[in-house]
C-alpha cells in the first residue's frame, strides 16, 4: 500500500461496466517526506476521499476490487482504501 | 491504473489465438496535465478508444479481465475514456471533451455514446 | 518476498471495514546487508513486528494468504520478522 494525497478527479462516460458509480481520483504518491513520487495514478475511491486528503491506496489487483466491491474478475488495480491521519516515523527517517 | 493518450494502433497478423478480434493500441503515458510521461505502451482495448484521446489504462494481470472468459495474453488494458481531468490546481486540463485541449479536442455530445466510436487510427 | 525494517506506523480512522484493527507500519526495503534501499510500503502487520525490526514481507496476491488477511484488501503482509542473514 503507498500513501499518497488526491490531487483531482475524473470523469469517463465509456468505462469499463465495474467502475460505474465509483468516483475516479488522481492520486500524486508520496515519499515519506511528502515529496511527489512518482507520477499520478488513477485510483477508484472506496471510501469516499476528496481533493486535498492524504490516503491509501491499494496497489493489488484483488485489493483494490473487493475495496470497491466488485467481484473478483473486475479490471480494477488500484483503490483508495482509507484516510490517513497521522504518520509516525522514527527519528532520521525520511 | 494510469492516465494515457492514445497515439496510434498496432495491426498483427500472427499473434495468440486469444488476442484475435482485440484492438490494440499504442499509448502514450501522461500526467494530469496532459504532459507524456515515460514510454509508449501497447495495449488492448474494452473501451473503443480512437486515436488522440485521453484514457485510462489498467496493468498486470487484470488487464485481462475484461475479456474474460477469453484469457488474451495482455498486461495492459484501456478500461475507460477520460471526458475531463479535475485538479486541484487551476491548471486543470479538459481530457477529450472541451475543444483547444492540449491533445484532445474532439468535442463529444453529452451523454453515452454508442460503443465503439473511436475514431480510427 | 522482501527484507525491510519498520520505520514507523499508519494511522488511519475511517478505512476499509475489514482493515479495522489491523496494525499498518511502513516499512523501507533493506539490503541482505542491512542498508536501506530506495522507496516505502505500507504493510500490515501478522506477526506483532515492532519499531526498528527487520521483517520479511510479502507482497501482491500472497499477502493474502498471511494470517488474517484472507478476502481483505491488503497487498503487502509482514509475515516474519528476522533473526538473522547469513551471507556466503
Amino acid at each position: 500500500m503507498l500513501i499518497a494525497r488526491v490531487v483531482g478527479d475524473l470523469t469517463a462516460t465509456q468505462k469499463h461496466p465495474s467502475h460505474e458509480g465509483r468516483k475516479i481520483l488522481v492520486v500524486q504518491p508520496l515519499n515519506l517526506d511528502g515529496t511527489n513520487r512518482g507520477d499520478a495514478l488513477v485510483a477508484l475511491d472506496a471510501v469516499g476521499a476528496g481533493v486535498g486528503d492524504r490516503v491509501l491506496v491499494a496497489t493489488d489487483g484483488f485489493a483494490a476490487m473487493t475495496a470497491v466491491g466488485r467481484p473478483p474478475g473486475s479490471p480494477i488495480d488500484m483503490a483508495v482504501i482509507g484516510f490517513i491521519d497521522h504518520v509516525e516515523l522514527l527519528p532520521g527517517v525520511s | 491504473m494510469y492516465l494515457g493518450r492514445v497515439v496510434g494502433c498496432v495491426w498483427a497478423t500472427v499473434k495468440d489465438p486469444n488476442l484475435e478480434g482485440l484492438r490494440m493500441l499504442v499509448v502514450q503515458p501522461v500526467t494530469p496535465d496532459l504532459r507524456n510521461a515515460g514510454k509508449r505502451i501497447v495495449c488492448t482495448d474494452c473501451a473503443g478508444a480512437g486515436a488522440g484521446e485521453v484514457v485510462y489504462w489498467v496493468r498486470s494481470k487484470e488487464a485481462s479481465f475484461p475479456f474474460l472468459p477469453q484469457e488474451p495474453p495482455t498486461d495492459a488494458t484501456v478500461v475507460g475514456i477520460v471526458d475531463s481531468v479535475h485538479l486541484k490546481a487551476a491548471e486543470a486540463p479538459a481530457a477529450n471533451g472541451t475543444p483547444g485541449a492540449e491533445g484532445g479536442g474532439r468535442p463529444r455530445p453529452a451523454g453515452r455514446r454508442p460503443a465503439a466510436k473511436g475514431r480510427p487510427c | 518476498m522482501i527484507l525491510a525494517r519498520v520505520v514507523g506506523t499508519v494511522v488511519a480512522t475511517r478505512k476499509d471495514p475489514r482493515l479495522e484493527g489491523k496494525k499498518l507500519l511502513i516499512l523501507k526495503p533493506v539490503s541482505p546487508e542491512g542498508h536501506d534501499e530506495s522507496g516505502y510500503v505500507v504493510a500490515v502487520d501478522t506477526v506483532g513486528a515492532g519499531n526498528r525490526e527487520r521483517v520479511i514481507a510479502v507482497s501482491g496476491s500472497s499477502a493474502r494468504m498471511a494470517e488474517g488477511c484472507k478476502d481483505k484488501p491488503v497487498d503487502t503482509a509482514i509475515v516474519g520478522i528476522v533473526d538473522e542473514v547469513h551471507l556466503d
